[in-house]
């Protein structure tokens, strides 16, 4: 029995992760196809090939306004997700208080919890203070979902930079703040660029938290999509989701290329 | 380094702790505490908790959620492990166009995934017309809004935690281990079975807690891909707030919901290394 699965085995497990990998691929890969189509439906393959979605997309003025929300927001929950997030994985790595695994625990439970009941919270919260469509305010939510992928990053990066380095330079007589600025976080760049793209990517692709706090002025990209998929599967929607999806393949290779670069490996 | 700086290390941890109390913590708390504690009187929780989760739509919501969640669970975790094992196993091209498969789909945004399996699988979807054409259905199968989008849906969406948290894991096997096996006179499969499974079965466990976990709160993918009779219990939350706009109900439902999720988190914790979690 043994021999007879050993040959059959072989060819089984690539076919199989190949088909699979395509079904992972394939639906994104055809709504991008489809992006370009020249007709009206979404038909596979496309009748003729045009721009007139991506035209019909960008020329909107509400379309560019999402556009702008979604960058805005993305930026400052960037922006403040990796300011936080580094001294917090700093204090994690280099740190000696107790309850360290209980932080970390803590700190995840943003992506744990669902997000509908942290929207709906941050809804009642934000809706008695008068912040619901602030773009500020909400950039600052989509930084604490944020936080925990911010952590990670950073948790493993930090790991890998010697102590020894900021040793040295604090027994030279730098200061703590001036040794982490000029030691750690040039030692921690690559992490820390990642970490920033992935924070960033985060809440450019958030939807639920967005949906309870925007408002008509600044709705982002995602919640755009999700009112007008109840409308119609218009093909806009496809143009939209590619260009979201360019978005991610262009952080992900900017990401991959800073590594190979810094020859780092996460 | 002295004592002083190092008992201020912890100092920087606050920016964090801010934006994660500010932010998170206080408006769920201020939430419950107001909706259940406040608004009401106190007296009346118990018998509200009673009523709620007595209700009709409330049970069907939370079986509908146990059932989808468990086989989206059992699904990830059959397509899931060949793919982790494949990595494990595997360098250079072939592992970086497998992983490049299962990353992308991760890091695109769930609304255009989910977006993407509509258009496939819509009456009018990809799926159909091919099918159509090559004549193997006459008429459009029923391929969206019911539970087979939803598990379809899901199961996309969360394969990637399933796949990156097992590749940890049978990567950690030290590959000399299976060799012997091997060299032994074990077949492929009997190697699978009494070393690989064994030696994974915690990667096994902790993919399959944190897929469960993120798919008894699963909101986007059921409201757009299920159909009328498929109301998973983050739906029914959303629901009770935006239509009926009845906030009491919301936060019974939401700390049941909570609470299964912190149940299974801390599970999840005591067998996961978070540090590790998600193949960071």
């Amino acid at each position: 029995m043994r021999p007879i699965l050993s040959s059959a085995l072989p060819g089984v497990l690539p076919s199989f992760v190949a088909v699979l990998c395509l079904v992972m691929v394939l639906p994104v890969a055809i709504v991008a196809v489809l992006a370009f189509s020249g007709g009206t439906f979404l038909r596979f393959p496309p009748p003729s090939w045009s721009l007139r979605w991506f035209a019909a997309f960008f020329g909107d003025p509400r379309w560019r306004a999402s556009l702008w929300s979604s960058l805005e927001i993305g930026g400052i929950a960037c922006v403040a997700a990796t300011f936080a997030g580094f001294l917090a994985a700093y204090a994690l790595v280099r740190g000696t208080f107790r309850g360290k695994q209980l932080v970390l625990s803590l700190g995840l439970l943003p992506i744990i919890a669902p997000t509908i009941i942290t929207s709906i919270a941050l809804y009642y919260a934000s809706a008695r203070l008068g912040l619901v469509g602030n773009i500020v305010w909400i950039g600052l939510c989509h930084a604490v979902l944020a936080l925990p992928v911010v952590l990670l990053i950073l948790l493993s990066t930090l790991q890998g930079v010697d102590p020894q380095l900021e040793r040295a330079a604090l027994s030279l007589g730098s200061s703590r703040a001036r040794t982490m600025w000029t030691v750690t976080v040039p030692l921690a760049l690559p992490g820390i660029v990642s970490a920033a793209l992935f924070a960033f990517l985060a809440s450019f692709d958030e939807l639920v938290v967005a949906l309870f706090l925007t408002d008509v002025r600044t709705q982002t990209l995602p919640v755009r999509i999700w009112n007008s998929l109840h409308l119609e599967v218009e093909p806009t929607i496809a143009a939209v989701s590619a260009f979201l999806v360019a978005v991610t393949a262009t952080v992900l290779a900017i990401d991959a290329l800073l590594r190979h670069r810094g020859g780092t490996e996460a | 380094m002295s004592a002083g700086a190092r008992g201020r290390t912890g100092l920087l941890l606050v920016p964090a702790a801010l934006m994660f109390v500010v932010l998170f913590l206080l408006p769920m708390l201020w939430f419950f505490v107001r909706t259940l504690l406040i608004e009401v009187p106190p007296s009346s929780v118990p018998g509200l908790f009673a009523q709620v989760l007595a209700s009709r739509p409330m049970q069907v919501a939370m079986l509908t959620t146990l059932w989808i969640s468990v086989l989206v669970t059992a699904v990830a975790l059959l397509l899931g492990y060949p793919i982790a094992f494949y990595l494990a196993t595997r360098r250079g091209l072939r592992f970086s166009m497998v992983m490049f498969c299962i990353v992308v789909p991760y890091f695109t945004s769930v609304i255009v995934r989910t977006y993407s399996w509509m258009v496939l699988l819509g009456r009018n979807g990809v799926v159909n017309q091919v099918l159509m054409e090559t004549g193997l259905i006459a008429r459009p199968l029923p391929l969206l809004y019911n539970s087979f989008g939803i598990v379809v849906g899901m199961v996309y969406v969360l394969l990637p935690y399933m796949v990156l948290t097992l590749y940890a894991a049978i990567k950690a096997i030290d590959p000399s281990l299976p060799r012997a096996a091997r060299a032994l006179g074990g077949g492929r499969f009997y190697v699978f079975r009494r070393v690989y499974l064994p030696l994974s079965w915690h990667g096994v466990v902790s993919g399959s807690l944190i897929v469960l976990i993120l798919g008894i709160g699963f909101f986007i993918t059921p409201a757009l891909m299920g159909g009328s009779g498929d109301v998973m219990v983050a739906m029914l939350v959303e629901r009770s707030v935006e239509i009926m706009l009845d906030w009491q109900t919301a936060a019974v439902m939401s700390l049941v919901l909570l609470a299964a999720t912190l149940m299974l988190y801390a599970l999840y914790s005591r067998v996961t290394d978070l540090r590790r979690m998600m193949g960071a």
